[in-house]
């Protein structure tokens, strides 16, 4: 791995490039940040500078960050709604069918279609469809599944550091300057470059 | 980075931490060679699981004869049992749900392991209805599936199908809830091992990436499944007590079951987490995550809880009472000095009297009287079940079919038994996955880290904070 425990920024090497273009991945640059705060102002000023980011990775959800990496409130919950309604005419309409036409049976007394006692398994229904359905969803959209590809920056991300990335791809010595400029500039404590 | 918290909050992060050390001390457990306490528990469980197992062959070979249960008292320990663990299983999503929309921060220490838990009790409470049917191998016919019988479908007026989608629904939605907080947690794991673990790992953590896109889905979708899950664990209990409520037994037919049977279900669920996590934080060394502060605030659920069951026990009886209904109130009658007096003064001295005492503020902070109260209660409550199921049922309209109704060995073998798989699971949870929700741990530091706390007991740095930690009775 490809990092330094300095805070001086680290030429990408050729053979990252070369590597990268042989190996079809992206070849990223990328500041590693010890706190949320500097990483939020990096982000600002990235986009100040119109500078193109690749990613952001951090240990857990850092709020303030959506905005101002211009990320939209996710539609995974119309998907729910949508799951979740699919869920409640599955159980109502199953229901109804079985004992209003497959196999009318009388409990009680009580009407062929006796609506409220199929509620309780419609709510249930309704319920599984739209988690189930939401969080498949979510991991699909999102490329994570059991056997996915481990995409790993720096171990580090994961525990305590912040890490924010750009492509360099076909850059040139001027593009990598700036952004060596950039990550001193924002208070990266390391920067280094890797191919994903 | 969060709105100002008031300096009357109590930081929920103790000990000075950095993200780093947030890391290290959740993740430890998880990498080194278990302890002699682990082992020793671990060993009793397995040999309780054992006993279970062996239990279960009993019962299956020679059938329920074995339980003495009798045309009068049909359900016995097998059902109390059943309501007694589904009980239990309430507090994780509670924590974890209804919590996270009141924006309740404390619940990041001890939602991990009380969804465990929620899994875990819900596995146990699964166990009797499919043992209690006769015909275990049978037990699929509860699900309405095409068949060469007609297809004769499954009776969907019955509460007790209606359990069946209500129990398997929860279970479902909590085991993808928690998982869905263990995947980060579990990169974190990864990212700090080699070799096979780390491939394990990485299998098991989805290849999650902390990708800022994923991390805002990843938020939106634990808010929605969050709005999901509060309906959701409050309908659980509630369809329980439809089992008994929608009877015509006296006793059982009453409209306030539902909200008393939530009310209790949480009660048993907290108790159970404090349990738990009063030995977790101490083998692990995690007292300070789950701190006085998060112990103190269980017991004010327990205290509001415990209450709103003690209303509900004298609401039955003056119900009973008022209705001038002579088998109404001889159901209560009989409850309170039948023949089973003995276990409605249990439930009564256990979950009314005793949680009483978390009126006080310094007896709620104390970790000894809390531990014994948890255990208390859970044994109050699985009174509550009994004297509703038993003293109910062998008091029928017909004194000739009046009768008593104790035990087998192979009843309480199968109880004990599903108290040794319990254990069993929650200590391998204790060592293959982080015990506390490292990432929403480390999203609350800043706003509730003692370190950045305007609290007045923890304003003169770490000496004072250590001080007031040591203090804490342990």
């Amino acid at each position: 791995m490809a990092n330094t425990s300095d805070s001086t920024y680290m030429e990408p090497s050729d053979d990252v490039h070369a590597e990268g273009i042989h190996a079809g991945g992206t070849p990223i640059v990328y500041g590693l940040y010890d706190d949320e705060v500097d990483l939020i102002e990096a982000v600002r000023k990235a986009n100040a500078d119109h500078l193109d980011i690749y990613d952001v990775y951090t240990p857990f959800p850092v709020h303030g960050l959506d905005p101002v990496m211009g990320i939209e409130e996710s539609r995974l919950h119309i998907g729910g709604f949508v799951y979740g309604a699919l869920g409640t005419l599955t159980a109502f309409g199953f229901m109804t069918w079985v004992f209003t036409r497959d196999w009318p049976i009388i409990f009680g007394g009580k009407p062929y279609f006796s609506a409220p006692a199929f509620i309780p398994i419609t709510f249930e229904l309704t319920v599984l469809f739209s988690a189930i359905g939401m969080v498949l969803s979510f991991y699909l959209i999102c490329g994570l599944g059991p056997g996915a590809a481990e995409v790993n920056i720096d171990d580090r991300i994961t525990d305590d550091k912040f890490c924010l990335a750009f492509s360099s791809k076909g850059i040139g010595q001027a593009d990598r300057d700036q952004f060596a400029d950039f990550f001193r500039s924002t208070g990266a404590s390391e920067t280094s470059a890797k191919v994903l | 980075m969060s709105a100002p918290i008031s300096s009357l909050r109590e930081p929920l992060v103790l000990g000075h931490k950095t993200y780093h050390d947030i890391t290290e001390d959740i993740c430890s457990p998880t990498e080194s060679t278990p302890n002699a306490a682990w082992v020793a528990a671990f060993i009793l469980s397995v040999t309780l699981l054992g006993l279970y197992a062996f239990c279960l062959v009993v019962t299956i070979w020679f059938g329920i004869g074995t339980w003495d249960l009798n045309r009068t008292v049909g359900w016995g320990w097998d059902i109390t049992n059943f309501v007694w663990w589904v009980g239990i299983g309430h507090a994780g999503t509670l924590i974890s749900a209804i919590l996270l929309l009141f924006r309740q921060k404390w619940r990041t220490g001890v939602n991990r392991a009380a969804e465990a838990m929620t899994i875990f009790a819900v596995v146990c409470a699964g166990q009797f209805p499919l043992i209690h049917m006769g015909r275990q191998w049978l037990a699929f016919f509860i699900f309405p599936y095409p068949n060469t019988r007609g297809p004769l479908w499954v009776n969907f007026n019955s509460p007790l199908l209606w359990d069946v989608f209500a129990i398997s629904t929860y279970l479902t939605v909590s085991l993808l809830f928690w998982y869905l907080g263990l995947v980060p947690d579990f990169a974190t794991v990864r990212d700090r091992s080699k070799g096979l673990r780390r491939k394990i790992y990485n299998i098991l953590c989805f290849g999650w990436t902390g990708a800022a896109k994923h991390w805002s889905r990843w938020e939106s979708m634990a808010l929605v499944l969050a709005g999901l899950s509060t309906p959701l664990v409050l309908s659980v209990h509630t369809i329980v007590s439809f089992d008994f409520a929608t009877s015509v037994i006296p006793g059982w037919h009453t409209t306030i079951f539902p909200p008393y049977f939530v009310a209790g279900a949480i009660f048993s669920g907290f108790a159970m987490v404090l349990t738990l996590m009063l030995i977790a934080r101490k083998v692990l060394n995690l007292e300070q995550y789950i701190t006085i502060a998060h112990i103190e605030s269980m017991n004010k659920v327990i205290l509001l809880t415990g209450s709103i069951v003690g209303v509900a026990y004298l609401t039955e009886l003056f119900v009973a009472w008022y209705s001038g209904y002579v088998y109404e109130q001889f159901a209560f009658f009989n409850r309170a000095l039948g023949p089973y007096y003995w276990s409605y003064f249990g439930m009564m001295a256990c979950n009314v009297i005793s949680p009483q005492l978390f009126w006080k503020k310094s007896w709620r902070r104390n970790i000894t009287l809390t531990f014994f109260m948890s255990i208390f209660i859970n044994i109050g409550m699985w009174f509550e079940r009994f004297v509703i199921i038993a003293t109910t049922l062998a008091r029928d309209y017909l004194p000739s079919s009046w009768s008593y109704y104790i035990p087998t060995w192979v009843e309480i073998g199968i109880f004990v038994g599903t108290i040794g798989l319990f254990f069993t699971l929650f200590l391998v949870f204790t060592r293959v996955a982080p015990v506390i929700a490292i990432a929403e741990i480390k999203s609350i530091l800043k706003s509730s880290g003692d370190q950045y706390s305007d609290h007045p007991d923890y304003q003169d740095g770490p000496a004072k904070s250590d001080q007031v930690l040591q203090n804490q009775p342990s």
